[in-house]
This record gives C-alpha cells, structure tokens and sequence, in this order.
C-alpha cells in the first residue's frame, strides 16, 4: 500500500492518545473518535501514581518482581506475556512522560520519586502530586496536539461511537459515529480500529467512574461478534465517598502516604487491616481490603456511626507533607464533605472502581477476534486478571497504545485492499442502519422510564454482582437484566429534540450496557470458586483445576454463550495467595 | 426522609443561534446534593415545575470530581462546575446559565473547541524527539516541579475566560488560561529551548498585549492557579524577546 495507513481510534484517555501519538510516528493518519474533549476523558480521575520498577530507593525492586506482584495480585487469572512486557516497559514509560514535561514529585536530588501502593513492598509508584492521572492525559494530550497542529491526526471530539463497519468477510473497514450535537451517524473509512474506551462502571449506576463509561461501544462490537472476556472480573475499590450523583475516589496513595483505616471498637480505634495483615497492612490488594472492610461493618455491624461506613485516616500525620502528596485527593474531600481530612477522618466506603475484565484481545498486539479490530486500556481484558493493582492502571494504558498503536499501523500496510479502495456500499448501508436504528429508538413509546430502568439496573448490579456473591443472586441479577432488556423498547426516549439529544444517546448506550450487564452476570454465576475480585462464600478456595481458565462470551440474541480458555502460567507459576 | 425540594431555574436555548428562554424544575432535595445530581432528578422528571412535559435539559459533564471542568456553567451567577456546587449552600431558586463567552450548542452546554484551538496555535506542548526509549527528561527540583504542577493543573474549563471583561466580541484575546499555559512550557527546561516560537504567538493578534489587568481570572480559577502572576510573567518575557528582535534588526 503506498498512502499512508488509516487508523481511526475511538477514546481519547491515555490509552487512546498514546496509540494515537505511536501510530503518528509509525507514518500513519489518524483519526480519533471521543466523546468528551479528550482533556475531560475519565483517566483525568486517576489520582496516585504509575508504576515502575526504577529501584531507586535500595529496595532491589525490578521489573521481573513487579510483574510478579501483578500476576500474584490478579490471584493468577491473566494472561502473562503482555504484563510481563509491561513491566519491563515500566520504567522507559515514566522516563518518556518525564520528558513530556510531566511534574513529576521529585527527590532532594532531583530525581523522581517513587512512593508505596498496594500490593507491593516497594516504592514503585511516580506521581504528581495526587492527581497524576490528570497530569499524565494532559502531556499525551499535548502531544497529540502537536501532530494534530503537524496534520497528522484529526479529532473529532463530542462524537458518539456507534459501531463498527464490517466489510463481506467479517474485517473491520471502518466505524460508524454520530457527533452529540446533530446526532447524524456517518460512516468513517479505516484500515484498521482501536477501540479505547475505557471501562462500563456506569452499569452499576454509582461508581468512581466519570459519566462517559458506559461501556456502550465494547458492548456494542461486542454484538457485532467480538469476544468479551473476564466479564465478571469488577474491582470494587476499598475507599471512596458515597454520594448521589457517583461515589467519589479516595486514592489508594493516602495509605501509601502512611493512611490508617479504623473503626472504633470497644471505644477505641480498631486498626483491623494492620491486624489482620501485619506483613501489608493497609495496603493490602484491593480485594482483600474491600472484603474485610464489608466483613467489619456487615458481619460485625461495626461500621462508624452505625452506617456503612470506615474511618480512612491521615490526621496523625504532618499536614504540609500531606498536602503537598496528596493535596488533590484531600481537596475533593474538602469540597464534597466539608471537612479537612487533616484534622478528622475521613469517612469512605467500598465503590464499583474497574472492570478487569474487556474485549478480548491476543497476547501479542491487543488484536480482538474480528480482523482490524482492537482494543486497549480497560477495555480489554489483558493484564490484570482476577484483580488489579493500583498505579497498574495508568501503566497498562498508556503500555496497551504503544502495543496496538504499532500493531494496527503494520497490519494496514500489510492489507491487500485498503479501506479508501473499498466499495462506498458497505459504509452506506452501515450508516443507514444506524440512521434506522436511531428513528426507531426515537420512536418508542410506553410506559417505561430511560433512566428509571438505568437506576433499577445499577441497584440489581450492586447487590448482587460486587464484594459478595451468591448463585441465587446471580441468577436474579441475570433475570432482571433480561427483563430490561425486554422492557427497554417500551421507554419513551423524553427528548424530541435533533440537536444534542442526550436522551437518544443514552437510550442507545444502554442497549450495549444491559448486554455487558448479562455476560457480567452470566460469567460471575458460572464460575464457582473465588478468585481476586470474584468472592463466593459458598465456593470460598480458589480452584485452579476447573477454573484457571479465561471466561470467554460470544454474543447471542438470548444471552451470552460462554465457555472457557486455558490460562497457562508460563513465568509466574500457581501458588497460594496470602498477604498476611 | 425530608420533604424539603431544590428548585433549579434554568436558561434554555434549543439550538445555536436561537432564543433563550427559561424554566423552573423542582426535585426532593438529596443530603450532598450537587447541583448534577439535582439535574439528574430533573431529566428523569422532564417535566417542569408548573407540570408540563419539556425535552430534558441538556448539560456536559464527566468527572464529577471538580478535575475534568466539563460540567462548567453560570450558577447563581457565578461562573464554576456544578459539581462541586453542593446545593444546600446555594440560595433557592438555583439559577443555572450556560456561559456567555462560548456559542450554545444547547441548553447548557456549550462549545468550547476555541479554548483547544488556542492551546494549538501556541504550541503548547514540549517538542520531544519522539517516544523511543531514551532515558529520563532533565533534572529538576521538587519546588521547580511543584511550581509548574500547579500551573499545569489547568482543566481549560474556561471560568477565567468568561469572567474576563478583555475576552469579547471586539476582542479576539485567547484568555489567561492559554497565556499561563506559555508560562508552564517556557519555564521548563525542554520548553524553554522554543520559548520564542510561543513568545512570537502571544505578541500576535489576541495574545498578551490584549490583558487588561482586571485580576477577575485569579478569582475565578477553581484550581487556584496564579494566572496574574502568569500574566505579568509572560508580558514581561514578551517585552524582552521584543527587545532582543529590534536590536538584532
């Protein structure tokens, strides 16, 4: 192929912008889909840091350690070629952004600094300040700017994707999507796809998640017959703000920075993570922390004030290094809660926070099933397995759009027939069906509620597909999904408007989330053993006989068709997971 | 349970170029109620206070968290995110308004692309060689790095550019945000080695020249940045490289 290779990406988070900015500099024209600017996208929320295994504090930390942290917190459930190669790309990751001009939190010497997360022993974690997520999507932003300004990428920001173009022989040629101001679908030509659109948190209505991560457009290839994997696979943060509109994150850096959890008992402070787990202590995984923290207040009833509530506390702490750490995190305490969490505690909860579970995608080039198609960040299902570690996130991000960035440029140029060659039909029609599609929705008509049916479905998901599951709530859980589902077409869309219409977008976005929904519920009640985030008390060992195996569902018009993949254990192999 | 309601009064606009017009909505009033959430309760309601069925109300938001600035609009009269303004601190009724100095595209949101248009002509960014492998970026010390973090905390939400009385319809001034953003790229040491091409961009139409000193932007940033002092940075700055121009002349 002598012009340059078409990639459209859809998703403008790290993940996105970095595959972005490595197709760029592999020759490629890019254009790239996001519905929200992509300064706005939900990476913006994460808070303490990245991972890398730089060792610089004498601790003997490296790469091949960090990925054994990571296969061992995924309690053995992932795959190990891409985290393996993800560790090892760790430190060369954060030196890049550091040239990028990321702020960075420095040492006395003028180094970066590194600071301790989850799941670890080392200080691992390179931050800036507490809002490195922000910071991190601001520099690649910048970036993509830069070959933006250069003519090599073109975005198109406040556009909905809404599927993917499939040509005769099951290749993706191309998407469909809408902008959110008309509304009006139109087809886009690529060589090849990436899809990086981040996790479906808004399936179980209040999470930590932004109101962009719906998981509509995995869910929607996902229809059009990529594999979803790992579906059940949620992580439920241990320690967040309960509020009405979203729960609100309280980063795992705070116990890194030496923040303690409690609940007061027998009318002193009960450090029960320390207890429990003195070789860890706060900083146990998240599954675990998020467990014993639902066993403290639902079993012992010893949740602060009575309610569903812990104590996450960093008044014992000196207040100006506090500050400077972790100002971004204490300042949306201040603001949501009225409370300085340096003099009082802070009080925080459990909250649905990521999805380890994604689109398929192979160990090599994060390709999905369909030819053309891949997909990165958190919404595939690589690197994480059963649970993941905190400061992993940025890392597999911005790692999975160096992989697949690359990957989609040389399998364009590889193809016999560009998109550009191909006959206009296949785009016509595909945008014809969305048009379709959109009159129909707007033509519904009934009883039902948009969004009351978006709340029942968050209330059922949270119920019964988080810390604690059993096969009888699985079960309802599914039940209702199919029953939204059947009741869905009956929920009038209220707006009647053709321009920025987000009660059509978001009617069409649940359709993709109440299938994600169902293979949620589906792989959670198939898989009886527990498992990193997976918890039943009824199957309560991990069993590595039956179900050391990746969850694997193929779409059908009545529910997920699920069966199973081998996981082999090439580097890190299979042993009990303990952190006490 | 409280029977206490919120009532929102809000401007509405169609489309771009039409007629504004307002409504009032009235929801049952949540504990830590934003006014996000109380827009969430109206959308599901869609209908207004003295009973009749309206399109929802059409607003952009993300984060939630007050760090993406999506969710920027007018609030009893002040510009800031409607995250962050929990409702039982506002007086009733609560006036929401999309900001002025952006076109409506609807309701209460508005396109802001001129905001990122301008962080391009700029160049706002630090020309790296490329993304290979080539070990860290230059030394710097922590008070350095923390003086340019807080610079760089800038969600372009644009509330420094709505209270700007400089940024209007016989002004083509990009607005503080985009000059403190020079500040941020010349002040480090990779940014520093182009700083004159930014300097050459804001001695253009719309750039430093057009601040008026009101001081209303430092007000207004919710992030705290010292957009004042960036100001005064970059006149400075400007002046020199002006200087250095003449007498290579």
């Amino acid at each position: 192929m002598a012009s340059a290779p078409q990639i459209v990406i859809v998703g403008g988070g790290l993940a996105g912008l970095m595959a972005a900015i490595k197709a760029s500099e592999a020759g490629a024209e890019v254009k790239l889909f996001s519905s929200v600017p992509c300064k706005r996208s939900h990476s913006v929320c994460a808070q303490g840091g990245i991972n890398a295994a730089v060792n610089t504090k004498g601790e003997g930390d490296s790469p091949e350690i960090h990925f054994d942290d990571t296969i061992y917190g995924g309690d053995f459930l992932a795959r190990q070629e891409l985290p393996r190669r993800m560790a090892h790309a760790g430190p060369g990751i954060v030196y890049l952004l550091d040239r990028m001009g990321v702020r960075f939190s420095r040492t006395p010497e003028g180094l970066l600094d590194f600071r301790r997360f989850g799941g670890t022993k080392h200080h691992r974690t390179a931050f800036a300040g507490a809002t490195t997520g922000q910071q991190l999507i601001y520099a690649l932003d910048e970036q993509v700017r830069r070959w933006e300004a250069g003519g090599h990428v073109v975005r198109y920001e406040n556009w909905e994707f809404l599927s993917a173009v499939l040509d005769g022989s099951g290749a993706c040629r191309g998407i469909v999507a809408m902008p959110l101001s008309t509304l009006r679908p139109e087809a886009f030509r690529a060589d090849a796809v990436i899809l990086a659109t981040g996790g479906p948190g808004l399936i179980f209505g209040r999470s930590t998640n932004s109101m962009n991560c719906t998981g509509s457009a995995a869910g929607s290839v996902h229809r059009q017959g990529a594999i979803y994997a790992n579906p059940e696979f949620i992580q439920v943060h241990p320690t967040a703000v309960p509020g009405e509109d979203k729960d609100r994150l309280i980063s795992e850096s705070v116990r890194g920075e030496g923040g303690r959890v409690w609940v007061p008992k027998d009318g002193k402070p009960w450090y029960f993570l320390e207890e429990k787990f003195p070789k860890y202590g706060n900083l146990v995984p998240r599954d675990i922390a998020t467990r014993e923290i639902f066993r403290v207040v639902h079993e012992l009833g010893l949740g602060v004030d009575g309610k569903a509530q812990v104590y996450l506390d960093v008044s014992h702490l000196d207040a100006s290094t506090t500050r400077r750490k972790l100002g971004g995190v204490l300042e949306i305490y201040e603001k949501f809660m009225g409370a300085d969490p340096t003099k009082v505690p802070m009080k925080v909860f459990p909250s649905v926070h990521y999805s380890m579970g994604g689109l398929w995608v192979d160990d090599a080039d994060e390709a999905t099933n369909i030819p053309g198609l891949y997909a990165s960040g958190e919404a595939n299902f690589q690197y994480h397995g059963a649970n993941r570690l905190g400061a992993n996130s940025l890392l597999s991000c911005i790692f999975g759009g160096m992989v697949c960035g690359p990957a989609a440029v040389k399998y364009a140029r590889g193809l016999a027939k560009g998109a550009a060659a191909l006959d206009s039909s296949v785009f016509d029609a595909a945008r014809a069906r969305e048009e379709e599609e959109n009159r129909k929705v707007l033509a519904r008509d009934g009883p039902e509620n948009l969004y009351g049916l978006h709340e029942e479905l968050g209330e059922s998901m949270r119920k019964h597909c988080t810390v604690v599951r059993y096969n009888r709530g699985l079960e309802e859980a599914e039940a209702k999904v199919a029953d939204l589902q059947a009741r869905l077409p009956r929920a009038r869309v209220p707006d009647r408007s053709d321009v920025g219409n987000q009660s059509l977008v978001f009617a069409r976005q649940m359709e993709n989330m109440l299938v994600i929904a169902r293979a949620i519920c589906r792989g959670a009640r198939l898989r009886d053993e527990s498992r990193g985030a997976h918890y039943k008390p009824d199957f309560p060992e991990r069993d590595d006989v039956n179900f050391l195996k990746t969850t694997m569902a193929r779409h059908s018009p009545d529910g997920p068709r699920i069966d199973y993949d081998p996981v082999e254990c090439t580097w890190v192999k299979p042993r009990p997971r303990k952190y006490d | 349970m409280s029977d206490r309601t919120v009532v929102l009064r809000i401007k509405r606009q169609e489309r771009p170029g039409s007629a504004p017009y307002w409504q009032e909505f009235e929801v049952p009033l949540q504990p830590a109620m934003n006014v996000i959430a109380a827009l969430q309760a109206a959308r599901k309601l869609a209908r207004t206070r003295d009973g009749k069925t309206v399109d929802p109300v059409t607003w952009e938001s993300n984060c939630l968290e007050e760090v993406c600035g999506a969710c920027t609009m007018i609030v009893n009269g002040k510009v800031r995110q409607a995250c962050s303004a929990l409702v039982e601190h506002l007086p009733q009724p609560v006036t929401l308004e999309p900001m002025t100095k952006f076109p409506v595209v609807r309701d209460l949101c508005v396109d802001r692309s001129s905001m990122f248009e301008n962080l391009k002509k700029v160049k706002a960014w630090i020309p790296i060689d490329g993304t290979y492998d080539i070990g860290p970026g230059p030394r710097m010390g922590d008070d350095e790095a923390q003086e340019g973090y807080i610079l760089s905390r800038c969600m372009s939400c644009g509330c420094c550019v709505e209270v700007c009385p400089q940024v209007n319809d016989r002004s083509d001034f990009m607005g503080p945000a985009v000059m403190s953003q020079v500040v941020l790229f010349n002040s480090h040491p990779t940014g520093r080695l182009n700083r004159h091409e930014r300097l050459d961009a804001v001695m253009g139409p719309g750039g430093i020249q057009d601040c008026g000193k009101a001081q209303n932007c430092v007000r207004a940033c919710p992030k705290e940045i010292p957009l004042t002092e960036s100001l005064v940075r970059l006149a400075r700055e400007s002046t020199l490289h002006a200087l250095r121009d003449l007498l290579r002349k």
